[in-house]
């Protein structure tokens, strides 16, 4: 392990040190392609949904795996902020009458401010207590939401309004494919700028052994707690927005195996990997779509492919590839 | 009102005597290979699932039990041979992989159960009867004494195991230092595997005798799994004593939640109480406060 | 009239009929089948609602086409698993239309996948039979949603109409935290009134909890004269052991939820006495045999016993219902039109069906009134009816 992360960082440095150019550069601007191109082989709105869900997961993902690849802590909860993102939207606008282009950027604001209040205590524990601690306030968010009927609609659910922009209602998928794919992209260089800077040295250096980040001088209890907001945001924003596009947002949202599905793409696609990211919640949002059609084998086929995925690539898909593309 | 609180205790007891079953298979898997095991939840629907099977096979009771729970470590000799062995053996996985190939055990075996029984509930006849019985102003029922009388079983016997057998102290001497154990000729293969072989014994016995009070599906290995863990942690990972306090705490703060201030709310009031504990005792009511190695 | 004139004549006199059976029998050679969509909860917590649908969709479909389909075309059932997920249901639902282009939705089978479907129904203008229970589905009213299985508050109706018949002015309260639970409590809370019933006491339980005593205690000591509980899956069956534990003499009454076999036996003794609202589907062999339901739900509950060897379901006769609507639709407006097939729903009128008679209008897309439920009591382990 302490070998794999000297090469990494070696190679990140002398990249960014490498005339000016930041070498992200060539890999946003093909994310940027891709996604550009990318609908021409959509066939029919379907696509652009699936296309849609991917996004919005990989959003999630990429903050995610700031906290679990990179900070190196856990999450079992985050679905929790997820949900918040899209009930604190929904309820402002149907509830207190606020316009949407208001009530989203302040449902997700409002998370990042909770993920500060609840992150000062919670950080101070390690390992599995973290993930105790998580997992408590997810289920109790989750519980919150089901039982307040008259503020969320219960576990039915609720409807959202549409996102109203300059007076047009932003419907139609592929309105929202492009609302979406951009958003990804800035995620993706949001959190490429944050992991060459100087930031993500510390962070890297946290995760290496906390205490001996701290021996150096790292404030180890503002850093982790930094990430956890800006992965709160990350999940209130892609929550946010799934509600307002969906129309539609339920408490199943909030719940453990919600923020259990979310942990699993990130270490599936693999951890410290900004596309590693994005794979896991590639391949674990279109495999369902796929399995489908196996209908009661679907469980089975899942979990078995689950395991075999991470017995053959430990680290993930995307380090594991890495490495082995490294080696030759 | 007396008669009433007795009769939430009562209540809350046999639920957590169940959690600490569960508890103690995730105490002992962490304690050989510091992973958690997220498919816990599962050998006590295969222990329950099982059961029901084979009675209505035509087996009586008292042979369909042990043969269930046998089933289950079967299965758990299995899982921990092809799914987490190999894992393991390439000496890359860290605890995360282990934990997230649990939780894919975990879906394949509530898959592989939908299709080898079905999707109902079931329930399992009584050991000894439905009689409710009066004690002390709240009604239990017999089965409740067989839930907390095998729980008592189970902690004792493996106190006996592990404090007084070659083979129990040779698991504790993996747990502390696997090398050291290594060197002393012990197989950490053969211990990681007797340690899940004996998580599903656990959880298979506990699912035997809470189907006939909890009834059992393929799904109950879910919420199972979720309460056992929170029970493990907030009596302390790896501490055998602290799995069986936090289940039974656990038990009864939902059941005098449940009772005194809101019934909607109890796994409210437990969690915050867990995060309570956790906040000024992070290594759990009972858990190591010892030194961290840098 | 020259002559290429009277041979043309002559020919088209002969030809026509030959050619006018060609026409016709040529379509249909080529008839597309009539693709029906469908998602289900088979898997997962509502398993207890998807599971039977989606065997009785597949049975009703595997029947129609061995009988010669319908107007000659076979039906072709495209069905997906949403596990009681909303947004996975809205996922599929949009796959439905528009890669499979379904001609028709019947599904949903709980409320929230059914709400998360219908903005999909409306905008796309295809009509959607839910499966679900919230009187909310069709209330308001949606040009293309319709259902078919008796609405939370009727059941809530039905079984305040029995407590106030008996005397009772008090009741108490005992639910889940499902949709179907909290739905259905709060239209009992609503409805109580109206048969002059107070709610004295109002209790929860979690999902997948196991122990219902602490509840019960509660209620035991509220003053409530009948105990209604509000639920389906596993926790009705819990409260009504614990309920026979606690000793509890009051009357128990459960909902249409746990309307099946299953409930008495996992209920053992102590569902005895329990009432319950139902469709005729569950006593189909104590209906007088006058009753126009009869035959209906005895071929059907044979058929389905038959081939899958287990006890019917009310929610599977959900099902049964919303494909039969459809397919008396389609007969009556003779084509698969989207727009005609769904006027000739809405102009469903005395159909016979296992939940009872269904009568639509443009202003009511269930068609179904309170005589539809049966009040059933168990007594020696098996449902019978109350008159």
């Amino acid at each position: 392990m302490p070998a794999a992360a000297s090469v990494s960082d070696r190679r990140a440095t002398a990249a960014g040190e490498r005339g000016g150019v930041p070498a992200r550069a060539p890999q946003l601007a093909l994310l940027a392609a891709v996604l550009a191109l990318l609908p021409l082989g959509f066939a029919n709105n379907y696509f652009y949904e699936v296309a849609i869900l991917v996004a919005l997961n990989a959003i999630v993902c990429i903050g995610l795996n700031l906290l679990i690849g990179y900070a190196g802590q856990i999450s079992l909860g985050h679905a929790a902020f997820y949900a918040l993102g899209g009930y604190g939207s929904a309820i402002a606008a149907t509830r207190w009458g606020w316009p949407v282009w208001l009530s989203l950027p302040a449902a997700v604001v409002a998370m990042g401010l909770l993920a500060w209040a609840v992150g000062r205590p919670t950080l101070r524990l390690k390992g599995h207590t973290l993930a105790m601690a998580t997992l408590g306030l997810g289920v109790i968010v989750s519980i919150v939401l089901v039982n307040e009927d008259r503020l969320t609609g219960g576990p039915d659910g609720m409807t959202v309004p549409p996102l109203v922009v300059a007076g047009r209602a932003l419907q139609g998928e592929p309105t929202w494919y492009a609302i979406v794919a951009v958003v990804l992209w800035l995620a993706v260089w949001l959190a490429g700028n944050l992991i060459d800077s100087p930031v993500g040295r510390a962070l890297r250096a946290l995760h290496g052994s906390e205490v001996a980040a701290q021996t150096l001088g790292v404030d180890s209890a503002r850093w982790k707690l930094r990430i956890f907001v800006i992965s709160a945001v990350f999940a209130a924003t892609a929550g946010a927005l799934t509600a307002h596009y969906a129309g539609f947002i339920t408490p199943a949202k909030a719940s453990f195996l919600h923020s259990v599905e979310l942990v699993i793409m990130v270490v599936f696609g693999g951890m410290a990997s900004i596309w590693g990211a994005v794979v896991g919640a590639a391949v674990l949002t279109l495999l369902p779509q796929l399995l489908t059609v196996l209908k009661d084998y679907e469980m089975m086929v899942f979990g078995a492919v689950l395991v075999a995925t991470m017995v053959f690539f430990p680290r993930g898909i995307v380090p594991t590839l890495a490495r082995l593309v490294a080696k030759d | 009102m007396g008669a009433n609180w007795m009769q939430f205790v009562a209540g809350g007891l046999t639920a957590g005597a169940v959690y600490a079953l569960v508890a103690l298979g995730f105490s002992i898997v962490y304690h050989a290979s510091r992973a958690i095991n997220f498919a816990q939840g599962e050998f006590v629907m295969i222990g329950g699932m099982g059961a029901v099977s084979l009675v209505a096979l035509g087996l009586p009771l008292w042979a369909a039990v042990p043969l269930a729970v046998a089933g289950a470590m079967l299965v758990g000799l299995l899982v921990q041979r092809l799914a987490l062995e190999p894992a393991q053996a390439g000496g890359q996985a860290d605890v995360v992989t282990l934990i997230i190939i649990t939780i894919g055990v975990a879906l394949f075996l509530r898959g592989l159960a939908q299709l080898v029984w079905d999707k109902g509930i079931h329930s399992l006849p009584a050991f000894t009867g439905s009689e409710p019985m009066h004690l002390g102003g709240a009604t239990v029922m017999p089965q409740s004494l067989w839930v907390l009388g095998g729980s008592a079983v189970a902690v004792l016997a493996l106190g006996w195991f592990f404090g007084r057998t070659l083979l129990g102290k040779a698991m504790r001497a993996t747990a502390i230092n696997p090398l050291a154990a290594r060197l002393m000729g012990i197989s950490t293969r053969g211990v990681m595997r007797l340690s899940f072989v004996l998580a599903a014994a656990l959880g298979a016995l506990g699912g035997v005798l809470t189907a006939p009070i909890t009834l059992t599906s393929y799904d109950v290995g879910v919420m199972l799994g979720l309460k056992g863990f929170a029970a493990a942690i907030l009596g302390g990972l790896g501490s055998f004593g602290g799995a069986v306090a936090g289940g039974l705490l656990l038990g009864l703060i939902e059941g005098l939640g449940a009772g005194f201030v809101s019934s909607a709310y109890k796994d409210v009031i437990a969690f915050v109480v867990i995060l309570a504990v956790l906040f000024f005792l992070p290594g759990g009511l009972v858990g190591a406060r010892g030194s961290e190695r840098v | 009239m020259s002559r290429l004139t009277a041979t043309l004549r002559r020919f088209t006199r002969a030809a026509l009929p030959l050619a006018l059976p060609l026409l016709l029998t040529a379509p249909a050679a080529a008839q597309e089948p009539i693709r029906v969509g469908t998602f289900l909860a088979v898997t997962g917590p509502a398993s207890f609602l998807g599971d039977p649908e989606q065997k009785t969709l597949e049975m009703m479909v595997d029947k129609i086409n061995a009988d010669g389909g319908i107007n000659g075309r076979k039906l072709q059932l495209i069905s997906y698993d949403s596990a009681g997920d909303a947004e996975k249901a809205r996922t599929f639902t949009k796959r439905l239309i528009e890669q499979d282009k379904v001609d028709v939705l019947i599904g949903g089978s709980s409320t929230g996948e059914t709400m998360a479907a219908v903005p999909l129904a409306e905008a796309a203008g295809i009509p959607f039979i839910s499966l679900a229970g919230a009187v909310v589905i069709v209330e308001p009213t949606k040009k293309w949603v319709f259902k078919t299985p008796h609405t939370d508050r009727m059941a809530c109706e039905k079984i305040f109409v029995d407590m106030k018949a008996r005397g009772f002015t008090k009741a108490a309260l005992i639910s889940g935290s499902g949709g179907f639970d909290k739905s259905m409590r709060a239209e009992c809370v609503k409805v109580a009134p109206n048969q002059g019933i107070q709610i004295v006491a109002d209790e929860t339980y979690g999902a997948a909890d196991t122990d219902m005593t602490a509840q019960l205690t509660k209620i035991k000591g509220s003053g409530a004269q009948a105990v209604l509980n509000a639920g389906f899956g596993q926790g009705p069956a819990i409260v009504t052991r614990n309920y026979k534990q606690l000793g509890l003499t009051q009357p128990l009454y459960q909902s249409h939820g746990v309307a099946s076999k299953e409930y008495i036996k996992l209920s053992g003794d102590a569902a005895e006495g329990v009432r319950l609202p139902a469709a005729a589907l569950l006593v189909a062999d104590l209906l007088p045999a006058g009753d126009p339901q009869k035959p209906v739900v005895t071929a059907y509950r044979n058929a389905y016993q038959d081939k899958y060897k287990t006890d019917v379901s009310t929610f599977g006769g959900h099902a049964y219902d919303g494909l039969m609507l459809y397919v008396n639709a389609v007969k009556a407006a003779g084509s698969t039109d989207k727009a005609k097939t769904r006027d000739a729903i809405e102009a469903t009128k005395g159909y016979v069906g296992t939940g009872g008679v269904v009568n639509m209008s443009p202003t009511d897309h269930m068609g179904l009134d309170l005589s539809a439920f049966r009040m059933l009591e168990v007594k020696n382990g098996d449902w019978t009816l109350v008159k």
